[in-house]
């Protein structure tokens, strides 16, 4: 027998959870489905940063929506996600790099877009005094911080519960299709109905899209995170690197999280990722140049997270070029755990009433596809 | 000094120099095939072998007969041609047979057309009030110490637990002329009854004879307690007591040293991190890797050896580490397995030492009382997670061990859950109902053993980094 439910999200990450939790928040009534558990993936495994610096233009007015949930975290999960808020600070290695950054600012600014600020090298030392000497400044993003990953997306999913979706885990939606003015997606033995279907599966993601007709530019990728022992405190921002791939983040309990884009290989169809231990080198070797208190730290864990990357490296996000009540939302392309709040609530806003005053145009996927709709 | 690996492709490459680990290398080498054996300690051995090239205790009985039969076997093994580094952590595996191991505070990098693991077994938790006491050890430390370095305990000691291992180490610590006040077996009473149908083949195990003399050889220098069927350490920052039930009757004793050990289970830290599937073994109680009869994991060209593959006894892991030995040759080299004993005579072997384990694993199976704790015992050292706190997160929403580090970062320590996993995955399923297997285990990831920042730094990087350097 076929279930009816006002919405059908696929995908149990950030964006899936966020999506569900924000449609029980507009009075529908969703279901949510997982092929794994909520999390298991890219969504609670990434480096957790909360970060509205060095973003994509195209992607900064969801970003800003996003920031302002964030600031408000527990009040929406009943749960604080560990998120706290120390900025996220860029930093520019050279002069060259600096110059980089100041065209950067400048170019926001003109947008309209304050949140960047440029730093010269004695507030880069106050932000961050483990930082080496060499660094003439950067930019930073003062709002910005970090939160559990895991933590925060099992929180949306539990809250989206409570709040009265269906969650199915362990089970993949099949056959997904359209029939008589409704989406029809098998859950094992069940099949569910509705006339919204929003497309938040993440890496597995563009296959659904091309099974629909809308194929795009997508690879699956998986980028590695390792984390040290503790070690006495001695940062509070998030930093990231201009000229080279760095990220990095020290906990409250002093453990300390590399990262920055290096990849793994995925072997997307056994959930698995095999680490290059080589390219982890060339990261703790970053480390080791910029922060020498960082030189006797032992690497406990490494690891990666699938996830989908366009070849634009902007995420898909709003309704189909072809379909009625179809909706993507994926391709975050390695930045797109900060964007899951705000992109919950515009995309709710986009099927509830059509629209948002979120800024998002640039993202749809009719920049691959002249709409037919 | 450091050692590096002569080359960068071996066809075989044994990790682990115990028992099994031992036998495999000479069989591969023997052989023919290129072979590399690495091993974390600073001699050939293992657990049950430890310091068999070096060990201090010259006197035969003390260490007991069988224990020196790990020398003929490093004989064996230095007479062959396989290359051997010793103090070489193993820190990554992976599906594609690319090991990364540290020699010396550097890392290397090696590529196996087959690799066998022989990683051996670790004590299973014992997570009892108290248990983390400074005073409180487990009885496979005190071996390490007695075997290494001759050290026994002269403080008021007590020893509680089951399996033979705890008889052994009693029977080692007296020769040595340490000090037990007690000892408080755990063992259920039950577990009798349901081990007697096992018996007659335990009757006729090489164990038996020596078991039964060992267990006299102790009962008539120590007062042992049995039935014990609650345990648990006390004191102020450092054990001050032990208190425990047996039939019926608390009662409290004053003790510097408590060492714990209620058997052994499979060390599945790298293999699981390789990807090789593992299934929960109800008899066991533990997670056990899924092994054809040549030992080959699911993962393609990785064998399992030893206790690693299930616990057996080091006469088994022998056995078993000539068995995936001869079978890497056979598909390697199939011309010279014929020098080789033939694989049907190694299952007999196999067979021969396996007899009695039933009987054994039976008689042993440790109470559900000291596997799965309450309240405010500590079941996660590293990050001192109580069995109550598990208790909580089930209750609001963590279904498995990997949800549960999002609530408590259970296993996420440097022990990388070898202290906790068996813990919480009992204590999850208990809790939500479900079988072990269904409630699954950590994902466990490389490094392994950890490494620090400055070495995985000096790694030589890939191709592609270090070109990107050249042209600036």
């Amino acid at each position: 027998m076929t279930k009816n439910v006002d919405a059908i999200v696929v995908g149990g990450g950030i964006h899936g959870c966020s999506t569900a939790l924000h449609l029980c928040l507009a009075g529908l009534k969703p279901l949510l489905i997982e092929k794994d558990y909520a999390g298991r993936h890219a969504s609670g495994v990434n480096a957790g940063g909360v970060r509205q610096l060095a973003r994509h233009v195209p992607e900064i007015p969801l970003s800003i929506r996003s920031m302002g949930i964030w600031e408000k975290i527990s009040d929406l999960l009943d749960d604080d996600c560990s998120f706290e808020s120390y900025g996220q600070v860029l930093v520019a290695e050279n002069e060259e790099e600096l110059a980089i950054c100041r065209a950067r600012v400048a170019e926001l600014n003109a947008l309209g877009f304050t949140h960047e600020e440029l730093i010269d090298a004695a507030e880069l030392r106050r932000l961050v005094p483990a930082v080496a000497e060499t660094c003439p400044g950067g930019v930073v993003s003062r709002r910005d911080g970090a939160a559990n990953p895991a933590q925060t997306t099992t929180a949306f999913r539990r809250k989206a519960e409570q709040l009265g979706a269906t969650v199915r885990e362990g089970v993949a939606a099949g056959n997904i299709r359209h029939r008589d003015g409704l989406w029809h997606v098998d859950v094992g033995s069940d099949t569910y109905a509705a006339p919204v279907l929003v497309n938040a599966a993440g890496a597995w993601a563009g296959k659904i899209a091309a099974d629909l007709g809308e194929p795009v530019p997508v690879e699956t990728v998986a980028p590695m995170l390792m984390i040290t022992s503790r070690v006495p405190h001695f940062i509070d921002p998030v930093v990231i690197l201009r000229g080279r791939k760095l990220s990095f983040k020290q906990f409250k309990n002093g453990t300390v999280l590399i990262g920055g884009g290096h990849l793994a290989r995925p072997y997307q169809d056994r959930n698995e990722t095999v680490l290059d231990w080589k390219s982890l080198a060339t990261s703790a070797q970053t480390v080791f140049e910029l922060f020498p208190v960082m030189r006797s730290a032992a690497i406990v864990r490494a690891w990666a997270g699938i996830e989908a990357k366009m070849k634009d490296d902007i995420p898909v996000f709003g309704p189909s070029s072809r379909h009625k009540g179809l909706y993507h939302q994926f391709g975050f392309s390695l930045h797109g755990f900060q964007l899951g709040p705000g992109a919950g609530a515009v995309m709710a806003e986009l099927i509830v009433n059509g629209g948002s005053q979120t800024r998002i145009s640039d993202l749809g996927i009719d920049r691959f596809h002249p709409i037919t709709l | 000094m450091t050692v590096a690996p002569r080359r960068e492709d071996y066809d075989v490459v044994v990790i682990g120099a115990g028992p099994a680990g031992l036998a495999a290398a000479a069989t591969s080498a023997e052989a023919g095939l290129t072979t590399l054996l690495l091993d974390e300690n600073i001699g050939p051995g293992g657990q049950v072998f430890r310091a068999i090239s070096s060990t201090p205790v010259t006197d035969r009985n003390q260490l007991g007969a069988d224990y020196w039969v790990g020398a003929d076997l490093v004989q064996s093994l230095r007479a062959s041609s396989a290359e051997v580094i010793p103090r070489a952590t193993v820190w990554s595996l992976d599906r594609n047979l690319d090991i990364a191991v540290s020699i010396g505070g550097a890392s290397a990098f090696v590529k196996a057309k087959r690799v066998i693991l022989a990683t051996g077994a670790l004590e299973r938790p014992f997570p009892i009030p108290g248990w983390t006491l400074p005073g409180v050890m487990t009885a496979g430390a005190a071996q390490t110490m007695l075997k290494s370095s001759a050290l026994v305990p002269d403080g008021r000691t007590v020893i509680a637990g089951q399996g033979p291992l705890l008889w052994l180490l009693a029977a080692q610590i007296l020769r040595l002329g340490g000090r037990i006040d007690r000892i408080l077996d755990t063992t259920e009473r039950g577990n009798y009854l349901a081990a007697l149908p096992h018996a007659f083949a335990f009757l006729t195990s090489p164990y038996f004879a020596k078991g039964l003399s060992m267990m006299r050889e102790v009962k008539a220098k120590v007062q042992v307690v049995s039935g014990v069927a609650e345990l648990a350490a006390a004191g102020d920052g450092q054990l001050a007591s032990v208190s425990y039930v047996a039939g019926g009757r608390r009662e409290t004793i004053p003790a510097d040293l408590l060492l714990l050990h209620q058997g052994v289970v499979p060390n599945v830290n790298l293999a699981m991190s390789a990807g090789v599937e593992h299934r929960w073994d109800d008899l066991q109680l533990c997670w056990s890797p899924v092994l054809d009869a040549s030992g080959n994991s699911s993962v393609a060209g990785i064998a399992i050896a030893g206790d690693g593959a299930g616990i057996g006894g080091a006469n088994a892991a022998v056995v078993r580490g000539r068995i995936a030995a001869r079978a890497a040759v056979d598909a390697l080299a199939p011309a010279a397995a014929a020098r080789l004993p033939a694989m049907a005579t190694l299952r007999a072997d196999l067979a021969k030492a396996e007899r009695g384990r039933l009987f054994l694993d039976t008689l042993f199976r440790p109470a559900p009382q000291f596997r799965i704790p309450s309240g405010d015992t500590i079941v996660c050292r590293c990050e001192e997670v109580t069995a109550k706190d598990v208790l909580d997160s089930v209750a609001i929403g963590a279904t498995g061990p990997n949800q549960l580090k999002a609530y408590r970062r259970t296993g996420m320590g440097p022990c990388q859950g070898r202290l906790c996993g068996l813990t919480v995955t009992e204590l999850m399923a208990q809790a939500r109902g479900k079988s072990p297997q269904e409630i699954g285990y950590y994902r466990l990831r490389a490094p392994v053993k950890p490494i620090t920042l400055a070495e995985l730094a000096a790694v030589p990087k890939s191709e592609a980094d270090v070109k990107a350097v050249v042209r600036g």
